[in-house]
């Protein structure tokens, strides 16, 4: 395991609150992500997990608390206040998104190596053999054949086009990711092979990662720690066995007491 | 400044003109840039020239001659249609001849013949938004244009030589002006592209349905988006024009009988007749023939 000890975290949020009018969407949460780690974040639909994601890569502004994230050159800024020209720098670079829905993610009437070349083209990269060669390079790594390179996104299988996600995201070596349900509407076995991927990628890049999820198995895969959320709150944090294995609040037990054994 | 027809000069109310003008103003000011305007509705359908009639309108004075053309030709409806307007409504002497006129109205090309100091060229531009295909959402291009970020046009291109070996983008070939707005030449073909760089005459750019109007100072920097493996080229052709025999002009293909006869002629109708009265001869010209 990565030591954690004297390293600065990469993401502090600090009492996150957003609220809908009288609906809470997530209240007072605080957290340290570090470089390296992938934190996870469970909890039932509707308990706050999205909202929280968002309100970390400042796609949505909290009511009140910050959010803080550290720099390649090591200034730590306000992710809500700083200017829009360095958000996108980041999202572009320094952030990677796996979205639940890779049509979300992906420019579907835009070839897989279009797809995995804007991040490239949108720093400045300008010889298209270089960019190619990268793309497909990124298409290996996430075991898409090198002839559908210039197939677009709408002819590719549900698996495929979630990795095809991750490999547009990575290319520019991103060092936080954040990901909605990377495994949402997979089959299992599909599921399992995506996971060994993004446990592959997380650990050969030193990526740090968000995983917001329902499902307990991908968080015990894929994540170091675990957040467990309820209407809004988190009722219990800790390391990832330690919480599947030893839940401590009522809802965690709940929670792990639910997955169905085959 | 009403005309004895019983329209106001140049047709618009001078109230118009000048917020036309302004915004002309300050398109010049930052090159480039798309300012909205309140475009009118003109005496013709949207598509036909609305955004250039307007900023014609609003430059032209009682001194100027006029020209107006629409994809290289004097003669054809468009073209002869608003010179007549602006003959009838302001009453400025037009002309077909690039060095004479001092406003060219265009749509679809440049003149062959270089545009001097002293001139303005008006573009007709349908969709001022370069990005507008590969983005739908307005806010979202303007967003980009703020901050400069272009990523998707290079996607675009990339995605031309993926699928056919080559930038195969012939016309509105996006530019960069001035090393920071990436616009829209309007529907000019890739091999007039070049003329714009660092081009003598001011160059304003009216498109009357999206309400925008934008500009390129004389001699300003005007690059073609391209790849450092696949530079920026223009069209080329394997023929000379038939009349005229210009071997470096843009040329437009007329076919001339149902059994497969045709022939290639300059788009441009005035530069091809000045190089037919200074004597030079194509392959399929009269006097050739005799």
């Amino acid at each position: 395991m990565t030591d954690f000890s004297n390293a600065q975290p990469l993401l502090r949020a600090d009492r996150v609150t957003r609220t809908f009018g009288r609906i809470v969407g997530c209240a007072d949460v605080s957290l340290d992500l570090y470089p390296g780690e992938v934190l996870g974040i469970v909890g039932e639909s509707g308990s706050g997990k999205s909202t929280l994601l968002r309100c970390l890569f400042a796609a949505d502004t909290p009511d009140s608390g910050t959010v803080a994230y550290t720099l390649r050159h090591g200034e730590t800024r306000n992710v809500h206040t700083m200017l829009d020209a360095e958000r996108r720098m980041l999202m572009r670079t320094d952030w990677a998104f796996v979205h639940q829905n890779p049509r979300d993610g992906l420019r579907m009437h835009v070839s897989a190596g279009g797809n995995v070349g804007e991040r490239l083209m949108a720093t400045g990269e300008r010889h298209y053999g270089n960019i190619r060669a990268t793309a497909g390079e990124w298409l290996d790594k996430v075991e898409i054949a090198d002839e559908r390179i210039d197939d677009l996104p709408v002819t590719f299988s549900g698996g495929m086009q979630q990795r095809l996600q991750i490999a547009r995201n990575l290319v520019t070596r991103p060092r936080l990711a954040f990901m909605d349900e990377p495994t949402g509407g997979l089959d299992v076995s599909v599921q399992a092979r995506l996971l060994d991927l993004l446990r592959g990628l997380v650990s050969d890049l030193g990526l740090a990662a968000i995983v917001v999820t329902h499902d307990l198995a991908v968080a015990r895969h894929l994540s170091h720690r675990l957040m467990v959320m309820k209407q809004g709150r988190v009722v219990e944090t800790g390391l990832t066995d330690q919480v599947l294995d030893d839940p401590q609040h009522p809802y965690s037990q709940l929670l792990v007491s639910s997955i169905l054994r085959a | 400044m009403s005309t004895d027809t019983g329209y106001n000069f140049a047709y618009l109310d001078e109230q118009t003109k000048r917020m036309i003008r302004r915004a002309i103003l300050k398109a010049i000011a930052v090159p480039g840039y798309q300012v909205p305007f309140a475009s009118r509705e003109m005496p013709m359908p949207y598509g036909w020239g609305t955004g250039g009639v307007q900023v014609t309108a609003s430059v032209i004075t009682r001194d100027d001659t006029l020209k107006v053309i629409d994809q290289g030709s004097d003669d054809t409806t468009n073209a002869v249609s608003i010179r007549k307007f602006f003959a009838k409504t302001a009453g400025v002497a037009t002309t077909d001849r690039t060095t004479e006129a001092s406003v060219i109205q265009t749509r679809h090309r440049i003149p062959e013949t270089p545009l001097k100091a002293s001139q303005i060229i008006v573009y007709q531009v349908p969709i001022p938004e370069p990005l507008r295909f590969l983005e739908p959402r307005e806010t979202e291009t303007r967003r980009m244009h703020a901050l400069e970020d272009y990523g998707l046009m290079h996607v675009k291109l990339y995605e031309d030589i993926a699928r056919h070996g080559h930038i195969a983008t012939t016309y509105a070939y996006p530019v960069r002006v001035n090393d920071r707005y990436v616009s829209d030449p309007s529907p000019t073909p890739k091999f007039d592209n070049p003329k714009m760089d660092n081009c003598p005459a001011l160059q304003l750019f009216g498109a009357g349905r999206e309400k925008r109007i934008y500009a390129i100072p004389p001699y300003t920097k005007v690059q073609s988006l391209d790849f450092d493996d696949h530079p920026f080229e223009v069209q080329t052709w394997e023929q000379d024009c038939a009349l005229c025999g210009a071997d470096d002009t843009f040329l437009d293909e007329v076919i001339t009988d149902d059994r497969g006869g045709r022939m290639f002629v300059c788009s441009d109708s005035d530069y091809c007749r000045e190089r037919r009265d200074g004597g030079h001869v194509g392959a399929q010209s009269p006097e050739a023939a005799e």
